[in-house]
C-alpha cells in the first residue's frame, strides 16, 4: 500500500515536471487527510465501519463502490457536514471531528467542492458566480477583479464570463464550478462525482483539468462511476463497500484489478 | 466591516424588493401592531401625567371657607389644625391667591377667567399632612369648626387613579408582549420566504466557507430594514393624528381635568427612538428565528 502511494505522488510530479514541489512533497511526506478507525453508522444502516486511510499532500485519488456503500459519508465526515461516531479525521493539519460548528466556515475555505449537479447560482454570471466564492471570505473587490479572471482563463472559459449559467453547456458549467472551488487557493479539492452528468468527451476535459489542479499541489479525492476514466487514469483507487473499505492500490476501477492498463 | 454593511443592506433591499407583496404585507402589520402599541402608550402617557398632577395636591386638605367667617374663627381653626399630629404646615389662601393660582392652571385659556365680574372663589385653609391617611381623620375633625362651608381632599381619588395607571401599564405591557411576538412571528414568516427563495444559495455559501453571521447578514438587513419601515410609517401616524387630537380637543380637556395633554413635540421624540428600536428589533428577532433551521449544522 505505501509502495502505491509513493508511486502515485512519483507519477503525479514527474508528470508535473516540477521540480521544487517533488522535494517539496518528500522533504514533508505529509498527509493531508488521515482517517483513524472512523465508524459511522445511521440509525438503521452502517455510513462506514472502522475506516483508516491516509491521502498525501498532492495525491489524486478516487473513491469508488457502489451505491450507499459509503463514499457520501466519506466526503461528508471530510466536509463536517456529519460527525463521526468513532475516530479521528485529520485534515490539511486539523482535527475535523473536534472541530466546533463555529470554526467550521474558516475550516471549510481550506477545502475546495465540486458536485455532479455542479451547483452555479442561476441569476448570477459567471464572472459573480466565481466572485461569489471571494465575497463570502472578505476579498476586496479590486482582489476579486484581479484574481476571477486569472481562474476563468486557467479553466478555459474566459470567453464566457458574463454569461449565466443556462446558457452554458454542460462541460462549460462544471468548469466554472471548478473555478469557483480553487479560487481561494484551497488544498485539498472534493470532487463528487464531477463527470457524472457529462458526456464521454467532454468528462476527459475535466478530468485533464483536475489533474491539471493535482499537479500544481493540489490533493484531489474524486468520487466516481466512471470506470473507464478511472482505469485510464491510473491514480491511486479505494474503493468502499458496505462501510469497509476493500481495496486500495493504484490502477483501475474492478476489484480484481491493480494491472494498469495503457 | 464597512463594505460587508452595504453589501447587506444593498442585498436587504433587493429582498425585500423583490418579494415586495409580502414585505408590504408585514409592513403593514408591524405598522398596526405599533399603532395599537401607540395609542396604549399615549394613554399611559398621559393618565400618568395626569396621576402626577392630582398627587401634587395629594398630600393636601383645602378647607373652604364661608364668606361670613371671620378672621378670628379662621386663626382658631388654623391654630387647632396645626397642633394636631400629622400635619406639618397649615396656610391662607385668599380669594384673590385662589383666582390667580386657577388661571395659572388653565394657562393659555386663563384670560377667560378675566371675564369674571366678581370673584366667585372662595377662601381656604390649606392643610399639609404627613400622609394621605391621616387626611380623613383631620378632616372630620376640622369639619366640626364653625364658618367651614366644604372641605376638600384626594385620598379616594389618588388610590382610584393609582389603581388605573398600574392597571393601564400592566395591560399595555401585557398587550405589547404580545403584540411583539406576533410581529416578530410576521417577519420571520416573510423572510423565510427569502431564504427558501435562496436555500440552494446557502448551501453553496455555507460549502465555501461563509460564517453563520455573513449569510445571516443580508436576511439580518432585511428583517430590520422592514422594521424600520413600519416604525418610521406608524411614528409618522401617531404623530399626526396625536398632534390633531391635541390641538382640537387639548383645551377643552385642561379646562375640565385642569390638567395638559402631552405636548407632541415631547412625545414624537420619545415614541420615534422607543418604536424604532422596538422595530427594528422585532425585525431582527424575526429573521433571525427563520433561519435558525438552516444555519444547523
Amino acid at each position: 500500500m505505501i509502495r502505491n502511494k509513493v508511486e502515485n505522488g512519483l507519477y503525479c510530479y514527474a508528470y508535473g515536471a516540477e521540480k521544487g514541489a517533488v522535494s517539496k512533497y518528500f522533504a514533508k511526506g505529509k498527509k493531508m487527510i488521515r482517517f483513524e478507525n472512523v465508524t459511522k453508522t445511521y440509525k438503521s444502516n452502517v455510513g462506514l465501519d472502522n475506516v483508516s486511510v491516509h491521502i498525501k499532500k498532492g495525491d489524486f485519488v478516487f473513491l469508488v463502490g457502489p451505491s450507499g456503500a459509503g463514499k457520501s459519508t466519506f466526503i461528508k465526515l471530510i466536509l463536517k457536514e456529519i460527525d463521526a461516531d468513532e475516530g479521528s479525521i485529520m485534515v490539511a493539519g486539523q482535527e475535523v471531528t473536534e472541530l466546533s460548528n463555529r470554526k467550521i466556515p474558516q475550516y471549510r475555505r481550506r477545502l475546495g467542492t465540486v458536485f455532479q449537479d455542479f451547483r452555479l447560482l442561476p441569476k448570477k454570471t459567471v464572472f459573480e458566480n466565481v466572485a461569489f466564492a471571494m465575497e463570502v471570505i472578505h476579498k476586496t473587490p479590486r482582489q476579486i477583479r484581479k484574481q476571477v479572471p486569472q481562474i476563468l482563463s486557467l479553466v478555459g472559459i474566459s470567453d464566457k464570463a458574463h454569461k449565466y449559467p443556462d446558457e452554458l453547456s454542460a462541460g462549460e458549467q462544471q468548469r466554472v464550478a471548478i473555478a469557483r472551488a480553487i479560487v481561494n487557493n484551497p488544498t485539498v479539492l472534493i470532487a463528487d462525482e464531477p463527470t457524472g452528468n457529462l458526456d464521454p468527451d467532454t468528462a476527459w476535459e475535466i478530468m485533464d483539468l483536475l489533474e491539471q489542479i493535482n499537479l500544481r499541489g493540489t490533493t484531489i479525492v474524486m468520487v466516481t462511476h466512471a470506470k473507464d476514466i478511472v482505469d485510464q487514469m491510473k491514480k491511486r483507487v479505494i474503493a468502499i463497500d458496505s462501510g469497509h473499505i476493500v481495496r486500495d492500490e493504484s490502477g483501475s476501477y474492478g476489484f480484481r484489478g491493480g494491472e494498469a492498463d495503457a | 466591516m464597512l463594505s460587508s454593511m452595504t453589501y447587506n443592506l444593498k442585498q436587504g433591499f433587493m429582498q425585500i424588493f423583490r418579494n415586495r407583496g409580502m414585505s408590504l404585507a408585514s409592513i403593514f402589520s408591524i405598522t398596526a401592531m405599533l399603532l395599537i402599541l401607540g395609542l396604549f402608550f399615549v394613554i399611559t402617557v398621559n393618565v400618568n401625567l395626569f396621576t402626577e398632577a392630582v398627587k401634587q395636591d395629594y398630600d393636601q386638605i383645602e378647607v373652604f371657607l364661608l364668606d361670613e367667617t371671620t378672621q378670628e374663627q379662621t386663626m382658631k381653626i388654623m391654630a387647632q389644625v396645626k397642633a394636631m399630629d400629622g400635619v406639618t404646615d397649615v396656610t391662607y389662601r385668599t380669594e384673590a391667591e385662589a383666582l390667580e393660582i386657577m388661571k395659572e392652571r388653565w394657562g393659555e385659556s386663563g384670560y377667560l377667567l378675566d371675564s369674571l365680574g366678581e370673584n366667585p372663589l372662595p377662601s381656604s385653609i390649606l392643610i399639609t399632612v404627613d400622609t394621605l391617611e391621616q387626611a380623613g381623620a383631620i378632616a372630620d375633625f376640622v369639619g366640626s369648626f364653625e364658618g367651614v362651608e366644604d372641605i376638600q381632599y384626594y385620598q379616594e381619588t389618588v388610590e382610584k387613579l393609582t389603581e388605573v395607571t398600574d392597571f393601564l401599564q400592566m395591560a399595555a405591557l401585557v398587550i405589547m408582549g404580545f403584540l411583539v411576538v406576533v410581529s416578530v412571528v410576521v417577519v420571520s414568516n416573510t423572510v423565510k420566504l427569502t431564504v427558501f427563495a435562496r436555500a440552494k444559495e446557502i448551501e453553496i455559501m455555507k460549502y465555501i466557507g461563509a460564517t453563520n453571521w455573513f449569510i445571516r447578514g443580508p436576511f439580518l438587513a432585511e428583517g430590520i430594514l422592514i422594521g424600520l419601515m413600519a416604525s418610521l410609517v406608524s411614528t409618522a401616524v401617531i404623530s399626526a393624528v396625536y398632534g390633531k387630537i391635541v390641538s382640537t380637543i387639548g383645551s377643552q380637556v385642561l379646562a375640565i381635568v385642569s390638567c395638559p395633554l402631552i405636548p407632541v413635540s415631547y412625545l414624537a421624540g420619545n415614541m420615534t427612538v422607543i418604536f424604532l428600536a422596538l422595530g427594528m428589533s422585532i425585525g431582527a428577532w424575526g429573521s433571525i428565528v427563520s433561519m435558525r433551521r438552516f444555519l444547523d449544522t
